[in-house]
């Protein structure tokens, strides 16, 4: 007999109580009928993530962590933007702005509320906090010409400023201490990050205490201090502190203490409440970091289950991150008896290095502008390892540790299993190994299967560390490397932008990803334009002043500025006919070399640029259409003359050649795409060097992907085996389009796949649905794409020719 | 300065460039905006490459040979020590004018 569900009552959509109902959903679907109270409109994100937000490197969309879908499977009642306004525990039910809900359980998390400094004028239009997306959006409201005062030089009043002076406002930060950020960094550091941020426009002041707050109308117009300096703005943050919000607690009764009280099982003083999150008191502490709030929750979410379970407090180390800047610290770093300092310091590069060392123990760290080795500190502040035997290298890191070389990666391949890779979610080496061993081979695999990296992201790198410490050769790093100096972004990261903001312009994509440039430059054009097209082949047409001049003009440009022409042959295939063609037009135009291509096609060489339209008029009447020998898409499908003729021929390969090129032509891709079909294993075509190979053999095509014959020489890989010829059309369309979707411009699919894994794409091409779905995509994009640019250049020879010719008029 | 009729800006793909002959050479029309034309050698002292078939970003155009970025302001090679010439021009009522004196024309026709 299944007893009826108890009903659990939430207090608050923040990151613990998220995670509460995460775990519940996940373990025990059934025990409760969930309400959900918030007061701000909207459910659980991650509030980490609102500086990306703030900074435009994200939307609210994607730090979203629970949809509404989430919260329907889950079977939660959700009452987002209703006030709680109060508790009966007598009655045990909690009264809502629109009405009460009764519980047999409760979970508050209210979490904290900004603190806010009683200076005259603090309730003046335009003074804000930063806590929630309203304030964000307030915060993004300041662009160019904005002046804005932040009061608070700790990490949240440093990202809002980070943030504001990204979007070209005006900020001035106000700290009353010594130093910037004292609370996590020792002097040095924060000199170093006052540098950092002044260098970023943003003006800095130290010891500056606030004396009131100067409005009009009601709205503010400056921050006065108390030596008399005005600083005038059009708004006004307080990132000063947070305390636990408790009052809903302590109307209700409950043992509060700085936050509502709670024992290990999250339990407050009254046993059908618990409490998750900021607002909480363990043994004295208040938590304000991520990782030991879902902790609290995972507890919580086991005291509901009636499972045993005890939150324990661990030490923690920060790796802060403040838009551009690199600061690591772990530990204790004040100074005091018995403690002695290592530091380390290179000016030109901006970097310092401090240790804190207490007998022969390792006690703090505080690292600036160089934190590669900050994770293998802080295992050795956890774990107290004696540091006699290496103090003398101990600054230098662990690759300097036992006479190992300088490997930029020994550091993590050092870390036992234990150590801490992923603060926010609490995942250790050792989980992350064994899931890479289990088969995640890439970031995103890892991210899913162990929640890894999968919060605040700040740790992606060391993921990243592993998955090549633990894979070797089969995992490429992935450069974070800007695109050019138009942007700071990555190639990747302009890729998933254009897709989840929906860029379907280069205008779109230079405003609202923050271009530097007016319009880009030779390196982004033509990637972004690629991109644009791949992407939203109906909204966006490809822009030929974004193409490099061998694609703009469909021809190859040549070292004397004269052009070669390369017409398409079909799988190689001609007749006499196309060869007559092509040989009155080498007569015609005075082609000075004439010559067969490793493609199998005839590439005529040295045509004048305004000869152009008029030879591909002479092709084009033969039927010839271009080979697109110039351009970064299909280029050939090389085939042997297969069962037709061949005594060893297992299959028609000439004719899936050109079914193939027929099918490809036209399109787009990132880098050019070589294709070939070898009728057996003999292997004639020499398909296994190709980018798609494809060997048939009596049972069928061996379809291969990632060969490659240029600057490097790699064999293909087998992606599948497939039996018939429909099948290894649709595969290799599919990989096609995979690869158009997600590689890198310029990367050819080889390089591509080193980065995503040959599994990764196999596991895709091979689910029906999403085969499908890459096959119709492609179609799509073809219905525009496929179609002879010969013929459509050919039509306006203009534009081929001088604009004018001012020598013809005579001179006199 | 005599201004000679070259062709109306429309002619000119914005963000590309057209070639105009003339006695001094083949000069490059870029038309870095909507109503913004530079005119220019079209020939790269690096290896003559075809400066009109570049890519035309900012006011600046990178030849398609080996990339040498040129600001058309001032002819100049970003980070080479080399400069291409540059010719007085002009937008009037959507056509562009060139300095027939400056091209090596004596006298518009």
């Amino acid at each position: 007999m299944k007893d009826m569900k108890q009903k659990l009552v939430i207090i608050g959509a923040g990151m613990a109580s998220g995670r509460v109902i995460e775990h519940l959903a996940e373990t025990a679907p059934d025990a409760y009928e969930i309400t959900l109270f918030n007061a701000e409109p909207r459910g659980n994100y991650n509030r980490i993530m609102l500086s990306p937000v703030l900074s435009g490197e994200k939307t609210y969309e994607e730090i979203v962590t629970h949809d509404a879908a989430f919260y329907e499977a889950a079977g939660v009642t959700c009452r987002f933007g209703e006030k709680v306004s109060g508790i009966d525990r007598d009655a045990k039910v909690v009264h809502g702005e629109n009405g009460p809900v009764s519980y047999d359980k409760l979970v508050i998390g209210t979490g904290s509320v900004p603190f806010m400094i009683p200076l005259p004028g603090h309730d003046l239009d335009g003074v804000i906090a930063y806590r929630d997306l309203e304030d964000t959006h307030r915060m993004m409201g300041m662009g160019a010409g904005k002046r804005v005062v932040v009061i608070g030089g700790g990490l949240l009043g440093l990202e809002a400023a980070a943030g504001m002076a990204a979007r070209g406002a005006e900020v001035t930060v106000v700290h009353i201490m010594g130093h910037l950020m004292e609370r996590q960094l020792d002097e040095a550091a924060g000199y170093l990050l006052k540098k950092s941020l002044e260098e970023k426009g943003i003006t800095v002041r130290l010891q500056a205490n606030s004396k009131q707050i100067l409005g009009k109308d009601g709205r503010v117009t400056a921050l006065e201090l108390d030596d008399g300096t005005a600083l005038p703005c059009d708004l006004l943050v307080m990132a000063v502190g947070i305390r636990p919000n408790v009052a809903l607690a302590k109307d209700a009764g409950l043992a509060v203490g700085r936050g509502i009280h709670v024992d290990d099982q999250m339990i407050t003083s009254d046993e059908d409440v618990l409490a998750v999150g900021e607002c909480v008191e363990h043994q004295g502490a208040v938590f304000g970091l991520v990782a030991p709030l879902y902790d609290q929750a995972k507890v919580a979410a086991q005291t509901l289950m009636g499972q045993e379970a005890a939150f324990v407090q661990k030490s923690l180390s920060t790796k802060l991150k403040v838009t551009g800047c690199d600061l690591f610290s772990a530990g204790d770093f004040s100074e005091g008896e018995g403690r002695e300092d290592i530091v380390f310091r290179d000016p030109s590069r901006g970097v310092y290095k401090r240790l804190v060392i207490e007998g022969d123990r390792l006690v703090g760290a505080v690292m600036y502008g160089d934190t590669a080795d900050g994770s293998w500190f802080f295992g050795l502040i956890k774990d107290g390892t004696p540091v006699a035997d290496m103090r003398e290298t101990l600054i230098f890191g662990p690759a300097y540790q036992g006479g190992a070389q300088a490997d930029p990666l020994s550091a993590v391949a050092a870390l036992p299993p234990e150590a801490e890779i992923c603060g926010c979610n609490g995942i250790c080496k050792g989980t992350i190994v064994d899931a890479i061993a289990g088969g995640a081979g890439d970031l995103g695999a890892v991210r899913a299967k162990t929640k890894a990296s999968a919060s605040c992201g700040t740790c992606t790198g060391l993921v990243e560390q592993l998955l090549q410490v633990t894979l070797g050769d089969a995992f490429q790093m992935p450069a974070a490397q800007p695109v050019c100096g138009c942007t700071d972004l990555s190639h990747e990261d302009v890729r998933r932008l254009i897709k989840s903001q929906e860029l379907k312009s280069q205008p779109a994509v230079w405003q609202e990803l923050g271009w530097k440039t007016p319009n880009g430059c030779h390196v982004c054009r033509p990637a972004v334009n690629f991109y644009l097209l791949a992407d939203w082949p109906l909204e966006y047409r490809d822009d030929p002043q974004s193409r490099f001049v061998n694609e703009r003009k469909h021809a190859n440009i040549q070292k004397d500025g004269t052009f070669s022409v390369v017409p398409r042959m079909w799988g190689g295939i001609t007749n006499p006919a196309e060869l007559r063609a092509i040989a009155d037009a080498a007569e015609k135009y005075d082609v000075p070399t004439v010559k067969v291509t490793g493609g199998q096609r005839i590439d005529l060489l040295g045509v004048r640029g305004e000869d152009l339209p008029h030879i591909w008029a002479d092709l084009n009447r033969a039927g010839l259409v271009s080979g697109h020998a110039y351009s970064k898409g299909l280029r050939t499908v090389k085939t042997c003359v297969g069962s037709d003729h061949c005594r060893f021929g297992t299959q028609d390969s000439t004719g899936l050649g050109i079914k193939l090129e027929k099918a490809l032509w036209g399109s787009w891709t990132p880098h050019k795409v070589k294709l070939g079909v070898s009728g057996c294993p003999r292997n004639c075509a020499e398909a296994t060097c190709k980018d798609v190979g494809i060997v048939c053999v009596d049972s069928g095509y061996q379809v291969g992907v990632g060969g490659a014959a240029g600057m490097d020489v790699r064999e293909t890989e087998r992606l599948v085996d497939v039996a018939s010829e429909e099948e290894a059309i649709a595969v290799t369309v599919a990989f096609v389009q995979l690869y158009r979707e997600n590689a890198k411009y310029l990367d050819r699919p080889y390089k591509w796949l080193g980065k995503v894994g040959l599994d990764w794409v196999r596991e895709r091409v091979m689910d029906p649905v999403e085969r499908q779905r890459l096959v119709d995509a492609f179609e799509l994009s073809q219905s525009i794409y496929r179609k002879d640019p010969w013929a459509e250049h050919a039509a306006k020879p203009r534009a081929y020719a001088p604009l004018a010719d001012l020598t013809l008029e005579a001179a006199e | 300065m005599s201004w000679i009729d070259i062709a109306a800006i429309a002619d000119i793909p914005e963000r590309g460039a057209r070639v105009v002959k003339t006695p001094v050479g083949c000069i490059a029309l870029f038309r870095t905006g909507e109503a913004e034309v530079f005119a220019a050698s079209n020939s790269c002292p690096h290896k003559g490459g075809p400066l009109a078939e570049g890519i035309v970003h900012g006011q600046k155009v990178t030849c398609p040979l080996h990339n040498w970025v040129f600001d058309l302001n001032t002819g100049e090679a970003l980070g080479e020590d080399a400069r291409i010439a540059t010719y007085p021009v002009r937008i009037e009522a959507g056509r562009v004018l060139l300095d027939g004196m400056a091209v090596g024309k004596r006298s518009a026709a």
